[in-house]
């Protein structure tokens, strides 16, 4: 198989600009005559499902949520990064899209990160003109602040509830193509397949989550908007509901999956308080802004009262390593330092599993009440879960899994190698390579939703030329009976063990295997483990209840089901990429001062794998990386 | 920690239902309410019984999903708090905890705690929108926003849809939540061309949900999640007065 990116040639600040225009356009009156399936109602999917409406199209919009306002983008806190320069620092498009790609460690595509710094000013006009409250200065322009792997102030935000605002905004959208009969929602509505018909994508299946009720919907192109799949890890700052099901059924239906072993571990996040714990909360990295972090120079002092160390018995070892990025350095980098630290013996609170964040020094700048002004909903959150004042004891914080960069392998056109089949957000693969930037993901979602798929699937629709489908077609028929018989096969296995216990021992296997460091032995070692475990769950798995009503075991452990064998390529790409870059970090390979050290030579590729069946290896195919534009480096934070 | 839960168990919308006593022994005071439902499900499964249903996504205060009516209060008695950022510190060793779904009649129960709160997106759909199409923006700072007006639009615009206040009112009132758009929009230059339109409209669909009228007891205010304050529905039923004198246009 060969892997064509449709990058367009010519100039990298010309190429989208030419592709729009070379791209083939559906003519507004027949525009009605297509129908899009949109599955996802977050930044992405809200996004594209209104604006497509907008267009004309007829969108079927899916959910898993009582309502689209609940996606998980909503969680977003920080910010959303675009190339305005309105802070006169020297900003600017190409300088968002060097940062991202480094930020990335050369990993990522240079064609599809050019274009999102393009349209990144246009995601703040779009979203000022529908109503978002950004935060203001008092002369009534939008402020910024700045972030991770940035040395300009290029995020806008509204408050710690950046991502919320952006959601509702494309929601209200969203919402308001509802109202006109142009957007069919269905809530509380799982996909558990995709249809291909002649090759192309053309339909779905779900599970009406209340009635319990299997149907198929026909359309003439799908996009799937489904996050990531950190949950994979069961702790993580993931919802409850986030999974991998959407994309993992379209792999299985021959969709290409991309660098699943790029994970983002979040360095800002509270740490573990018990085995009862169901998520990781993240704390903002815009704290980083203005907190301090730091361990204990000494192993004696990690039990003590944290103020009660004085300054000179204090390791600022962000500040210290990285002079000129300080506490901003990007989150692998963040991560992995506390990682080492703590594995030194001198991380802090239970199980030293712990670095302070400590606000002492900005609260003497700046008094409290700028610093509540800033971040007062995060102080709230963390003295609500911790019990502990973070204006008076500096916070503790530990990295979590945090967002997928892996995801389905897509072109220039954010289309799968499955004609048809257009993946947007989170589920893709292709902007931020093996790491991505904070405030970076909002923007992405967005880009894709708002301002390349509208154009895009037009091409698409007007020159795939597919006659019409519809759901009484075999191959739905097909589908539906395979999706009813792991239902039922899922009801009545009948065994000893809740869903969530195999949850959790996934989920502690690829923490402690495929987490913030990696190696080949451990790695080898959850491959012959996971399929085991998978093993279990089919001869020993309990779902109560039955298919036909609201059962949330039912729910879970289809989603565990598919978690369990997506673990195992997860594992897969992380073993065969012989190198460390961004999330992905090896530990036989890095430099001597424990930093990433990638192998330009053997592994400057995307790796996409090809489902070949559930008892045989899946199939890589490499779709090399040209850097053109940036030069290739070693990350340096220094 | 010890607890006694009185659960109210629904097998489906046309169940009857009932309150379901269950001991919850061995709560550690660091988990959140809803760990110590997931305590309590996981045990109940390896009973053989059915876990308790209910509805809950982020768990870290955002998404709205989360409900529950705890000892009578909408999200439980802490101020300013979604039920999954309530955390069992908070309760008593040997209390006995009430758990109810989210009640009101345009909150038609699912199963066992969870409602259908479509309503609401209903609402937002009939006018709480700027009606703008992708692509035509102008720039973003165009429109100098003062940002006494943006911190105005912003405290309303934290809405996250919940259901409390309706939950929390005697009469099911949607008011809070209707206002907190309206008043989002009406302090926004943005809001300005469908202002009259949208305050009419969504009020009327309001109305055809079945939630009732405000009669100023406030009772949402104290049990917001997000602190919204009653300004909001002051400010709303001033648009709507003049709305209705003018006309939508």
């Amino acid at each position: 198989m060969k892997l064509d990116s449709k990058i367009p040639s010519g100039p990298i600040d010309k190429a989208w600009d030419k592709h729009r225009f070379d791209m083939k356009l559906v003519n507004p009156a027949n525009k009605r005559k297509f129908t899009v399936l949109v599955v996802g109602s977050g930044l992405a999917g809200a996004s594209a499902a209104a604006s497509l409406a907008e267009l004309g199209y007829k969108v079927h919009c899916f959910a898993f949520q009582d309502s689209p306002r609940r996606a998980h983008s909503i969680a977003a806190q920080g910010g959303i990064n675009a190339a305005k320069n309105y802070q006169n620092d020297g900003d600017s498009i190409w300088r968002l899209f060097y940062d991202t790609v480094k930020g990335g460690d050369y990993r990522a595509r240079e064609g599809n990160v050019y274009r999102l710094a393009q349209v990144s000013a246009n995601i703040i006009d779009q979203c000022v003109a529908a109503g978002v409250p950004f935060a203001r200065e008092y002369g009534g322009q939008l402020a910024n602040r700045s972030f991770g792997g940035a040395q300009v102030s290029r995020t806008f935000y509204a408050r710690g509830q950046t991502g919320q605002q952006l959601l509702l905004g494309a929601y209200s959208g969203l919402e308001r193509q509802i109202g006109l009969g142009n957007v069919i929602m269905h809530n509380r509505s799982e996909m558990l397949d995709l249809v291909l018909v002649g090759g192309h994508a053309r339909g779905i299946v779900t599970r009406d989550l209340v009635s319990g009720k299997v149907e198929s919907w026909a359309g003439d192109a799908v996009c799937l908007a489904t996050g990531g799949y950190g949950n994979a890890f069961f702790l993580s700052t993931n919802a409850q509901g986030c999974n991998v099901t959407a994309t993992w059924r379209a792999h299985k239906r021959g969709a290409l999956f991309a660098n699943p072993c790029f994970t983002q571990i979040h360095p800002t996040c509270i740490p573990v308080s018990g085995d009862h714990q169901s998520k990781l909360t993240l704390m903002s990295e815009s704290l980083r802004n203005d907190g301090r972090i730091w361990v204990p120079k000494q192993k004696a002092d990690v039990g003590k009262d944290p103020r009660q160390i004085p300054e000179d018995q204090r390791d600022y070892y962000l500040e210290r390593k990285y002079p000129s990025f300080g506490n901003l350095v990007p989150r692998d980098v963040a991560s992995r330092n506390a990682k080492m630290v703590c594995d030194e013996g001198r991380g802090v609170g239970p199980g030293g599993l712990g670095v302070y964040l400590d606000f002492a020094d900005a609260i003497k700048r700046l008094g409290e009440n700028v610093i509540r002004e800033r971040y007062g909903n995060l102080f709230e959150m963390y003295e609500r879960i911790t019990d502990e004042n973070p204006y008076k004891v500096p916070m503790r914080i530990y990295p979590a899994i945090h967002y997928a960069m892996g995801g389905l392998w897509v072109d220039y056109n954010l289309m799968s190698n499955v004609p048809g089949l257009h993946v947007l957000g989170e589920a893709n693969f292709s902007d931020h390579g093996a790491n991505r930037l904070g405030a970076s993901a909002l923007m992405q979602g967005l880009a894709d939703g708002y301002f390349v798929i509208p154009y895009t699937i037009g091409n698409y629709l007007a020159t795939a030329k597919q006659p019409k489908v519809t759901t009484d077609a075999p191959e739905f028929k097909a589908a539906e009976a395979e999706v009813k018989a792991r239902i039922h096969k899922l009801l009545n296995v009948k065994g000893k063990r809740s869903p969530t216990s195999f949850h959790k021992e996934l989920g502690k296997l690829l923490w402690d295997k495929c987490g913030m460091a990696r190696n080949a032995a451990g790695l080898q070692q959850a491959l012959d483990r996971i399929p085991l475990i998978r093993e279990e769950f089919w001869q020993n798995l309990n779902v109560l209840g039955d298919g036909d009503s609201y059962n949330i075991s039912l729910e879970k452990a289809g989603r565990i089901a598919d978690f369990l064998e997506f673990g195992e390529l997860l594992c897969r790409d992380a073993l065969h990429r012989n190198e460390s870059c961004g999330g992905h970090f090896r530990e036989e390979y890095q430099t001597e001062d424990g930093e990433a050290l990638r192998n330009d030579e053997e592994f400057r590729y995307v790796a996409a794998w090809e489902y070949s069946g559930d008892l045989a290896a899946p199939v890589l195919h490499k779709e090399p990386l040209e850097f053109e534009n940036v030069h290739l480096a070693t990350r340096n934070y220094q | 920690m010890n607890l006694t839960l009185k659960i109210w168990r629904q097998k489906n919308a046309s169940d009857n239902g009932g309150i379901e006593t269950l001991d919850a022994p061995g709560i550690s005071p660091d988990m959140s309410f809803l760990e110590m439902l997931d305590v309590v499900n996981e045990r109940l499964i390896d009973k053989g019984q059915e876990p308790v249903a209910f509805d809950h996504d982020c768990r870290e205060g955002i998404c709205g999903m989360c409900s529950l009516v705890i000892n009578g209060i909408p999200h439980g008695k802490e101020k300013g708090t979604t039920t999954c950022q309530l955390h069992m510190r908070k309760f008593k060793d040997g209390e006995t905890v009430t758990i109810e779904p989210f009640r009101a009649g345009a909150f038609p129960i699912v199963r066992d705690l969870v409602t259908d709160r479509a309503a609401y997106d209903r609402i937002i759909a009939a006018g709480g929108f700027v009606s703008v199409a992708t692509g035509g923006a102008q720039d973003a700072n165009a429109p100098p926003i003062p940002k006494v007006d943006a911190e105005l639009a912003m405290d309303a615009a934290a809405c996250i849809g919940c259901g409390a206040c309706a939950a929390a009112c005697k009469n099911a009132s949607a008011m809070l939540f209707v206002a907190a758009k309206v008043s989002q929009l009406a302090h926004l230059p943005q809001g300005q061309p469908e202002r009259k339109r949208r305050v009419l409209n969504m009020v009327a669909q309001m109305d055809k949900e079945g939630f009732g009228s405000c009669t100023n007891q406030y009772e949402c205010e104290a049990v917001c999640p997000k602190e919204i304050s009653v300004r909001v529905i002051a400010e709303m039923n001033r648009d709507y007065l003049c709305a209705t004198l003018v006309g939508a246009e």
